[in-house]
């Protein structure tokens, strides 16, 4: 008698292969193996009467969201150890829990902190992970995230990207005039900090590879022009303000280069690398056609961008020092704003399948298109840094909201429903600790 | 060209002959968005102030600008201007040329189909295409500056056929 579950996956795991002769392969929302794993409460020093959090629930939560972990509810568990000495092995069994996450924050003196994990493989009987790390009333939420982070990779193989940052634009209606401003938040959308505020649009938010600043295209002064802020002092510099377009800026791996799209007096849009030292513009396209959305390789050698010299939106890319550019998307009429995965396997970018604008990933080797999104409007693919999933802006009933989907495509979801019209995410990279 | 000089000739009279009217309340010409959009600071510069105690040279050119629309809208994808632009396009010319301390910054937009950089491109295209036709008008370059706003700024915000034509437009804006 086949679990449901497997069966889904079985059934699913068919319907993918027998399709995967055609070029593009259309993915509903299906369901991978869920490891069940059960996150203890935290236990408590005798000296808090309050925990400052409650990192199993963040734990929790962000297992949970990846989609790949089915989470003991707590009132289901039949013991609650903080340590692993009093961890059960067959109390645990009987509820067909495979892995046990105990753990205990302890308070040393006024803001500070010392919060210890183990993690149980349930079956094999033994401890997998455990650590102690200090934190402080700042740190304490971000080290629940990475605690999930490393039972994350430990249970999957796969880099956690629970200690990540979002950064995206929201658009909303104050007495009846419009506002944007540019947001930061933790992957799970909680902690959000306002960056930037103004009456003209924000657009275009993009990392720097050591995360700390966030390049964009604002349209303050009537004219769109690129800053640079420092996300710790808040102190940003205008980096981009020449005639007409100045868009589409992206950091190079190495963080020295900006490149980006200029218009010019006659409005032709094409890309150019700007060295951010030295101020020294290179122009890299020289044609009447609109060239944008500019990205890079991971190893820094080429740009990929969206070009219409075809006669509608493709993707392509160019060496950097070279001058002649390869068209790389061939399926369908109109493919753009490209993003490479930080392993360099794989392009994301916007799709147009049967009138509806949607998210698809390239395979860069076995050259075919997965589509991944089912709505009509979904728009500014970003990969996390560990490549494995994407968070995009889609629209329900006409209102920006943000989902993410795995790369193969088998988990998406939605994230929490804030106020406004959430559009642009761009996922952080890997944080310094 | 003889014919470009008769309509010019002719919608010069034709305004001309508008100036006279002054002493009607002015009109909000057709379509000024930017005194609907509230968010848009420019709006004061657009053909507001008929101050009774104005010059006739500045009511001249106040009433010329409130007879004229302001908005070109485009087909889907595309930035080619249709022909029923062209009387509007030699008007605004005529005004500019008359006055040729006139500058005005034209707009373009996007519907929100597709990615938002690629729609600046659009947008830019649509009001490159504006400012073509009015330097083949004879307007200086030096009175007319452009900008894209890409789908970054709807005048209308559903997600349907008449909201999208709404949004795929240009905007001439009087900048002084």
């Amino acid at each position: 008698m086949l679990h449901h579950k497997t069966f889904l996956f079985l059934l699913f795991a068919f319907l993918h292969t027998t399709v995967n002769a055609e070029l593009t392969i259309r993915i509903t929302q299906g369901v991978g193996k869920q490891t069940p794993i059960a996150v203890v409460p935290f236990g408590m020093s005798q000296n808090l009467r309050n925990a400052p959090i409650n990192i199993a629930e963040i734990v929790t939560n962000d297992l949970m969201r990846s989609g790949r972990f089915a989470a003991t509810p707590t009132e289901n568990m039949l013991q609650k150890p903080t340590t692993g000495a009093e961890v059960d092995f067959d109390d645990w069994s009987i509820l067909g829990v495979e892995a046990v996450v105990v753990g205990k924050i302890t308070k040393i003196k006024n803001n500070s902190y010392n919060i210890q994990f183990q993690l149980f493989d349930i079956y094999k009987g033994v401890q997998l992970v455990g650590y102690r790390m200090p934190a402080n009333k700042r740190t304490l939420r971000r080290s629940a995230h990475r605690i999930a982070d490393m039972i994350y990779k430990e249970l999957t193989g796969i880099r956690g990207v629970f200690d990540t940052k979002v950064a995206y634009v929201k658009s909303s209606v104050l007495d009846e005039s419009r506002n944007y401003a540019l947001i930061i938040s933790d992957s799970d959308g909680e902690n959000e900090q306002v960056i930037l505020e103004s009456k003209d649009p924000i657009m275009s938010p993009t990392w720097t590879p050591d995360s700390r600043q966030l390049a964009y295209v604002s349209f303050e002064g009537k004219a769109s022009s690129i800053f640079m802020q420092n996300l710790r002092t808040g102190n940003r510099r205008k980096i981009s303000e020449l005639p007409g377009i100045n868009g589409s800026p992206a950091f190079s791996p190495d963080g020295r280069k900006l490149v980006l799209t200029l218009g010019g007096a006659d409005g032709n849009l094409d890309i150019h690398i700007l060295d951010i030292a030295s101020r020294k513009l290179k122009r890299m396209t020289y044609n009447r056609a609109i060239d944008t959305e500019a990205t890079w390789s991971p190893d820094g050698k080429e740009i990929y961008f969206t070009s219409d010299r075809g006669g509608s939106p493709q993707i392509y890319k160019m060496a950097i020092h070279e001058d002649k550019a390869q068209r790389v998307t061939y399926e369908g009429n109109y493919n753009a704003r490209p993003r490479l995965s930080p392993d360099g396997k794989k392009l994301a970018l916007v799709h147009l399948y049967r009138g509806d604008y949607r998210i698809a990933i390239y395979d860069l080797n076995e050259k075919n298109l997965l589509i991944l999104s089912s709505g009509a409007q979904d728009e500014s693919p970003s990969f996390a840094p560990n490549s494995d999933t994407l968070i995009y802006a889609t629209k329900i009933r006409s209102n920006g909201v943000l989902e993410t989907v795995t790369a193969d495509g088998l988990v998406r979801q939605r994230m929490a429903a804030k106020s406004g019209d959430i559009r642009e995410p761009v996922w952080s990279p890997f944080l310094k600790l | 060209m003889k014919r470009f000089k008769w309509l010019l000739t002719g919608s010069l009279i034709f305004f001309m002959t508008g100036c006279t009217l002054y002493g009607y309340p002015p009109t909000s010409s057709g379509g000024s968005s930017s005194m609907s959009e509230a968010s848009d600071i420019d709006s004061s510069t657009y053909g507001v102030g008929m101050d009774s105690d104005a010059s006739m040279d500045a009511m001249a050119d106040d009433s010329l600008s409130q007879e004229l629309d302001t908005i070109i809208y485009f087909d889907f994808d595309r930035s080619e201007l249709r022909l029923e632009y062209d009387d509007l396009i030699t008007a605004h010319a005529a005004r500019m040329n008359t006055n040729t301390l006139l500058t005005v910054r034209l707009e373009g937009h996007a519907d929100e189909r597709g990615s938002r950089e690629y729609n600046i491109g659009l947008g830019e295209r649509r009001a490159q295409t504006v400012r073509r036709m009015l330097l083949l008008n004879g307007v200086s370059p030096a009175q007319i500056t452009t900008v894209s706003y890409g789908e970054e700024r709807p005048f209308a915000y559903g997600s349907d056929e008449e909201s999208y034509q709404q949004n795929r437009r240009v905007e001439i804006n009087t900048v002084n």
